[in-house]
């Protein structure tokens, strides 16, 4: 088992002609995830290293039988490249694109719920998602993830941002724990999968014995998701929040991370996680450390 | 972006929002010139982006041409809270019967457009929305249906607006809310709204915040851009387009994404260090933005070491390996770089980094992020 994805998932890459399309396309093809097709508007029949190209997703779906997307165009084409693969009747969307505007986001957003509620998009501005050994869509470096164990305590992780995302993974790994899924949910301001979608798979998915989440400054997101952790999760949980020393009304590089008002602070997650019953530690190694604890008490 | 004010009305002018007539002015001459061209009485206000500028003296009531040149001679160049102001706006001063508040955001929880109102605006706003919460009204409106004239006609008499204003009030948010969202604003807000004795209501101040993302569909923006108050290590990293922050401390960090820059500052600090900004190369950076990132933070003199700290995704370890081999190549650095690199490619960037020949004194490769951190505190704080 794994969530959202798995060695079924047949995907296409909706600007697999483009520079970042082709290579983490590729790279995720090599990995072993099923990369059916590739989606370039008015290059329709022509090919990535063997991968069929279309000019539309629809076409590409009636072509390969596709079932999730990967979206990695520019900003200003996004939005719309969103759309089109849900119209298509695409059931998972993973979007990587960096730099779309929020009122682009918060637009999309409502329509797929209004006009779209089958469909579940993953970010923008995320790095995907990884079910070690079976399906890898988006950045992520697959060697970095720990296979899970059969028989053994395996680990799911929620993270609000990429890089920290690897870095959980590779703590894992250094401790031989295995991955049954890793979601990078993104830090823009409307993500389309939030931790609580996550947290809720993960504690139906009976391949995960324990999470950890890792949040940053700025908004509410982790501050709802200890109110559902209290209410729902019964796995253990480790966590780890980003922007402890954030200036306050500075935005940090996402558009998610900024402390204003003396809301959103990396202290007020802390407390309200630990609130929860989930252990926090102070830097992603720490978070590392809790959760092999975890493991330990749990095997 | 966070917009000064004058900026903020000129915004708010393209949406048809009415404000006073008035202009920006640099220099003495100026606000006269202006004050002269709205029509006395005239009000002088200091544009620094800082809260309570008005205790501060920056802003100043003028009858006639002899008292705007006497404030305006005081306001520019005055220091509120370490702001130094540089341009004042003057404007005709309104009679005002009564303060409403409005604003529009993006309420990231509920993931819809928020309109906050109130019929008590004016500087207490905060107080009222501690004291009297009930006394701003919150309406939620969905970013794909858009803000209806009915419905701000209704959020309006919701908010007890009185009578007299209520149609004035209804048509502002029509047009706040356009200014919001094709305006591409994180946040659109006018505090006070006022209701003049002639039955008019207009915008007094205007508090815009712009979103960045947005900048490639805006090209009026880069007026805004010119005057954005960064500072000068600030300013040559824009150049480079990257997102740097400057702090106070002395260890430089270079890290790739948001949240990695953001744990590497908290991680410096956690083993007894303080780092000099924030920098984030962002996601898929070559050797040319690498290089860019060091010589952003060989430029701030109060560097003592330089951490950076890469986890390759979209980012590639020999990219990240050559920039910093360019780098050593075109600047001489003024601080030790301790690097930790992992991900994508990071076997051939380490490689690429070890067959270059750099001597230790200048580079040094840590296996993880807790022992850089500590081998660059180390060097910073000089043991």
């Amino acid at each position: 088992m794994a969530i959202f994805v798995n060695q079924d998932t047949k995907v296409i890459v909706q600007g697999l002609t483009g520079g970042q399309g082709k290579y983490h396309g590729l790279r995720n093809q090599a990995y072993g995830t099923q990369v059916v097709g590739g989606v370039t508007p008015g290059k329709g029949g022509t090919d990535v290293e063997g991968i069929p190209v279309f000019n539309s997703v629809a076409e590409a779906v009636a072509a390969t039988g596709a079932n999730a997307s990967f979206i990695a165009v520019p900003p200003k084409a996004a939005p719309a490249a969103i759309l089109e693969a849900a119209a298509a009747g695409i059931a998972f969307i993973v979007c990587i694109t960096e730099g779309i505007p929020a009122q682009d986001e918060a637009k999309v957003f409502n329509t797929l719920i209004r006009d779209y509620p089958k469909t579940r998009l993953l970010g923008p501005n995320c790095p995907g998602i990884i079910s070690p050994g079976k399906c890898n869509i988006g950045i992520t470096a697959g060697e970095i993830a720990e296979l899970p164990k059969a028989g053994k305590k395996n680990v799911g992780i929620v993270s609000r941002s990429g890089t920290l995302t690897y870095q959980a993974l590779y703590e894992l790994k250094q401790r031989g724990i295995g991955v049954s899924t890793c979601v990078g949910i993104g830090g823009d301001p409307v993500p389309g999968t939030n931790f609580i979608d996550c947290l809720r798979e993960f504690q139906n998915d009976p391949e995960t014995d324990a999470i950890i989440m890792i949040g940053e400054i700025g908004g509410s997101a982790e501050e709802e998701a200890a109110e559902f952790i209290k209410a729902n999760v019964t796995k253990p949980m480790s966590a780890y929040i980003a922007g402890v020393t954030a200036p306050a009304g500075k935005k940090m590089g996402h558009a998610g991370a900024i402390v204003s008002g003396g809301k959103g602070t990396a202290q007020g997650k802390m407390d309200a996680l630990r609130a929860a019953g989930v252990k926090v530690g102070l830097n992603p190694t720490e978070a590392g450390d809790l959760m092999a604890e975890i493991i330990k008490s749990i095997s | 972006m966070d917009l000064f004010e004058y900026q903020g009305k000129q915004y708010f002018a393209r949406f048809d929002i009415p404000v006073s007539p008035g202009g920006a002015a640099d220099t003495v001459d100026e606000a006269v010139k202006v004050a002269d061209a709205s029509g006395y009485p005239v009000v002088v206000k200091a544009q620094v982006q800082v809260g309570g500028r008005g205790k501060a003296g920056g802003i100043k009531l003028a009858n006639n041409a002899e008292e705007t040149r006497f404030h305006a001679n005081n306001i520019l160049g005055m220091d509120i809270k370490g702001h130094v102001v540089k341009r004042v706006w003057v404007e005709h001063a309104s009679d005002i019967e009564e303060e409403y508040y409005a604003s529009f955001t993006l309420d990231r929880a509920a993931k819809k457009h928020l309109l906050m109102l109130s019929a008590q605006g004016g500087v207490e706003i905060e107080e009222v929305a501690e004291k009297d919460p009930d006394a701003i009204i919150k309406l939620h409106i969905d970013p794909v249906d858009g803000l209806s004239a009915a419905a701000a006609h209704k959020a309006a008499v919701d908010a007890k607006i009185p009578a007299k204003a209520l149609d004035g009030v209804a048509k502002i948010l029509v047009q706040l809310y356009r200014c919001f969202t094709e305006g591409d604003c994180d946040l659109a807000e006018i505090n006070p709204l006022i209701l003049k004795p002639t039955g008019e209501v207009h915008a007094l101040d205007a508090k815009v915040s712009l979103d960045d993302n947005a900048d490639f569909r805006h090209p009026e923006w880069a007026e805004y851009r010119a005057t954005e108050e960064l500072d000068s290590r600030e300013q040559l990293a824009r150049t480079h387009g990257l997102q740097y922050i400057g702090l106070d401390g002395t260890v430089g960090i270079i890290a790739n994404g948001a949240g990695l820059a953001m744990s590497t500052l908290d991680v410096v600090n956690q083993v007894g260090g303080t780092a000099a900004n924030f920098l984030d190369i962002g996601g898929g950076a070559n050797a040319d933005v690498m290089a860019a990132a060091l010589e952003v933070i060989n430029f701030d003199d109060k560097v003592t070491s330089i951490f950076i700290n890469i986890f390759g995704g979209i980012t590639r370890g020999e990219e990240v390996a050559k920039g910093i081999v360019e780098a050593l190549s075109r600047v001489t650095l003024k601080a030790p770089i301790v690097i930790r690199l992992d991900g994508t490619n990071a076997e051939e960037g380490r490689k690429i980094l070890a067959d270059a020949g750099i001597p230790e004194s200048t580079l040094i490769s840590k296996p993880t992020m807790l022992e850089a951190a500590r081998a660059a505190v180390a060097i910073s704080n000089g043991k």
